[in-house]
């Protein structure tokens, strides 16, 4: 019964998606207020049947209701039960559903905390989001339906893919999908504002908290990726410019350079066109990458299973809302009027570049991901493009980024007096270098140019950034005064910053300092990385709920301390009767070890792989630093006055 | 007119993910299209003493199916590769690939035997030399024992009107 229901108010939530889309568009254009007031009600209505719906879908798979098509194939009664709750987000159908109703949280969040706008402007927006509603439970109900039946019942489920069967991988979706569809605010901010045909630094100061949540979001969905792909794929490596991925990447890099041109735009009157073209850039992105993902053109590791009729509905939808914005953008930006004037060298045009260094960035990973699909096309053959292209192109463009990212702070607005600056940092460069130098001798070999770079460049960012603040405190009249006085936002900067010196601290060290070994170790064996003994005592077979592992234990010792038991797996899942491996980490701040079982050889022996990782957790770390950066900022007091400035010319 | 740039590149990516829809990035082409098949010595599955090699089909058009008793997609070729046989056009090999003597000959006598010999390739390097990188596959290999075509995935009637046998008529002209 409960799949019925559910099917009744995905219908229900379509047609008030419908409604919430046309109405009040047209409202605003006519200036029918009934029209444009039906945005909010529609909005608020289609939340609620999908949440209902999602409850449904919820409740098949925690009651095994093998009779739903997507339950059977992705559930099993012996799946643990916080397992068959996250299984509802763990293949295409109910990952869409989720990405919907994620839709409909942002839009009440929009009814709820926009009501100062003025109506014409609120009415767009919500209109915007409705269309995108529309477009998306549309997909769902004609393509990928998630309440589909099977008939006849089948006993017992698929099992849910064992790979997902981990925490960081059922609130990794989530995350991601509360950053990318959040996105979809800021994009329909910018178009509202096309529409309206006024852009001000009013609009800029609105769309900032929003963009700056979902990019709060987006960072952790990918954090999170990032340190399940490490812990759960059991090779130690932590990114792999999987399409997938890049995917996720790619709008985070645009969100990163948003969030600094809606800055100079709001502060400024900066930019204002550069600004709009990018919000619609972030969340096509964001729609792109749905479409990579679930269309099969490109091959990943992360693709759900492929079907040439959704991959068609997604691009068809794409190229209607991407183009429509990006032809109201042509029609409209011409006549958009920067009021800003600023010089040559001024905290302007320093943001400019770091907008252009990021979206730079951007594109060439979006190049080097939909590349082997052109030549494909093309007919000039198949090619993979993988590591050594992205790493190769990628670091490249961000060091200038880490570089300006140090003093940019330390520029005015306007007008900035390089003079002025230049007796601020002239020791900053001589001290990162020479903290760089020091450090890397000390605890490596001075000759590993990459540390060197990576770890001076890291004390460059945290010594401007810093230098930034404290130029800022000296102002007053006391160190203490100093400090309260400076607003969360900048604070929020200047962790996020730090956060950035931090991640790049935890890729050069782990990237050129990791150790791995593979050996083979019979039970008393023992192998060695550095100071680190690791010793094998055998295998034993455990029972888990749906799986049956063979269990390692290694006693990791350092001069003949016990530092700690390690105990990897291999997982035998009985259900789909695939193998698992179930990495041992001991994780630690300075460095990880980390045990993964190979393969049994003769006589008890097995194959191991063992890992040193210095530094790793500094790379999600990093990751948290620029979260809670962005945390910060969303605290600050202009956020929480009620009535933001509410004049907004439509 | 700047401002129409986003939307044209927009436009011009949109084209490409189009084409890629009918793609398939998966099947993937095999380098060794024009060069000589690698050699090989395997028994027969019908007859373990006798060996196959590629000196058993030199001078003549033939197919090499890579075929396996665990393969399930193998079971859907097999009526086609069956009544191709029946109709004499190209003789039909096989390459039974990564299997149990037993199970393989038990497949053929229950289904049918297409093939005028099957090499036994147990531990699969006579695959990894072929490229092989799932079964079924299917090899069209000319006179002169250089490898001219590779069909991946079930031969259905349709590769084989459209691609295979016309292929093979052509080289059946070649000297």
């Amino acid at each position: 019964m409960s799949a019925e229901i559910g099917q009744w108010c995905l219908i229900l939530a379509v047609l008030f998606a419908i409604a919430q889309g046309i109405f009040p568009l047209l409202g605003a254009a006519r200036g029918i207020p009934l029209w444009m007031s039906v945005g909010r009600a529609a909005g608020r209505a289609q939340f609620l049947f999908l949440a209902i719906a999602f409850g449904c879908l919820i409740d098949g798979f925690i009651a095994n209701d093998f009779s739903i098509l997507y339950v059977a194939s992705h559930s099993n009664s012996e799946l643990p039960l916080y397992y068959r709750v996250a299984a509802t987000w763990g293949a295409h159908e109910g990952s869409m559903l989720l990405w919907a109703l994620i839709l409909s949280v942002w839009t009440v969040a929009v009814t709820l905390f926009c009501r100062s706008l003025t109506l014409p402007f609120q009415a767009r927006v919500l209109g915007v989001m409705g269309l995108i509603s529309t477009g998306i439970l549309l997909f769902i109900l004609l393509t990928s339906n998630p309440f589909d039946r099977l008939v006849p019942m089948p006993p017992d489920g698929n099992d849910l893919n064992p790979l997902l069967q981990d925490f960081g991988m059922t609130i990794h979706p989530p995350m991601l999908y509360m950053g990318y569809v959040g996105l979809s605010v800021a994009f329909s901010f910018a178009i509202a504002a096309l529409l309206g045909g006024t852009l001000d630094s009013a609009w800029a100061r609105w769309s900032r908290p929003w963009t700056l949540v979902a990019w709060i979001f987006l960072t952790f969905g990918i954090v999170l990726g990032s340190w399940w792909a490490y812990y759960e794929l059991g090779w130690g490596g932590w990114w792999f410019w999987d399409p997938v991925e890049n995917a996720s990447f790619m709008p985070w890099l645009v969100a990163t350079a948003l969030l600094h041109s809606l800055a100079a735009t709001e502060k400024r009157g900066a930019f204002k066109a550069w600004t709009v073209l990018l919000a619609i850039f972030a969340f096509s992105l964001s729609l792109l990458g749905t479409f990579l993902v679930r269309s099969g053109v490109l091959t990943s590791v992360h693709a759900f299973a492929s079907d040439p009729a959704r991959g068609l509905f997604i691009l068809v939808f794409l190229a209607l809302v991407v183009g429509s914005s990006l032809l109201l953008y042509a029609l409209r930006a011409p006549s958009i009027r920067d009021s800003a004037h600023y010089a040559l060298i001024s905290r302007e045009n320093l943001l400019l570049m770091n907008n252009i260094l990021l979206v730079t960035a951007a594109a060439s990973i979006l190049l080097g991901t939909l590349y082997p699909l052109v030549l494909d096309a093309l007919q000039w053959g198949k090619i993979s493009v993988g590591p050594p292209y992205f790493s190769n192109v990628f670091a490249p463009l961000m060091a200038p980024v880490i570089l300006l990212a140090g003093i940019a702070p330390l520029f005015a607005w306007r007008e900035a007096s390089l003079a002025k600056v230049w007796g601020k940092i002239r020791w900053l460069a001589p001290a990162a270098l020479t903290l760089g130098i020091i450090t890397t001798a000390l605890f490596w070999e001075l000759k590993d140019i990459k540390v060197l770079a990576g770890l001076s460049m890291a004390f460059w960012l945290i010594g401007g950034t810093l230098l930034s603040l404290w130029s800022r405190v000296q102002l007053r009249s006391s160190v203490l005064e100093g400090l309260q006085s400076q607003s969360l936002s900048s604070y929020g900067m200047t962790i996020a910053h730090l956060g950035i010196a931090v991640f790049l601290v935890g890729l050069v060290l782990s990237d050129r300092h990791s150790v791995e070994k593979v050996v083979r170790l019979a039970p008393g064996d023992t192998a060695a990385i550095g100071r680190y003994d690791f010793i094998f005592k055998g295998i034993k077979t455990v029972d888990g709920p749906n799986f049956k592992a063979q269990e390692g234990l290694f006693e990791v010792r350092s001069e003949d301390q016990l530092i700690t038991e390690l105990k990897p797996q291999k997982r035998s899942y009985r259900v789909q009767r695939n193998t698992m491996t179930e990495a041992a980490i001991d994780p630690g701040v300075t460095r990880d070890l980390y045990v993964a079982l190979g393969e049994p050889l003769d006589a008890g022996a097995w194959s191991v792989r063992l890992y040193y990782k210095p530094f790793i957790r500094w790379i999600w770390f990093g990751g948290l630093f620029m979260m809670m950066g962005g945390l910060l900022a969303l605290l600050d007091r202009r956020y929480r006055r009620h009535k933001m400035d509410p004049i907004l010319t439509a | 007119m700047r401002f129409l740039i986003p939307l044209g590149v927009f436009l011009v990516m949109v084209i490409f993910l189009a084409i890629g829809l009918s793609l398939d990035p998966r099947n993937l082409p095999s380098p060794l299209i024009g060069k000589p098949t690698p050699t090989f010595q395997l028994p027969k599955v019908e007859e373990p003493s006798q060996a196959l090699t590629p000196e058993s089909f030199r001078g003549r058009v033939i197919l090499l199916n890579v075929w396996a008793s665990w393969c399930v997609s193998c079971r859907q070729e097999h009526p086609v590769l069956l009544e191709l046989a029946q109709r004499q056009e190209v003789p039909i090999f096989g390459l039974n690939y990564k299997d149990q003597l037993t199970a393989a000959r038990d497949w053929l006598s229950k289904f049918g035997n297409p093939y005028e010999a099957s090499g036994f390739d147990q531990d699969g390097r006579v695959g990894i030399d072929l490229g092989v990188y799932g079964v079924p596959e299917t090899f069209v290999i000319d006179k002169k024992g250089l490898i001219r075509m590779k069909h991946t995935g079930p031969v259905t009637p349709q590769a084989l009107e459209k691609d295979i046998l016309p292929l093979v008529e052509r080289l059946k002209q070649e000297p």
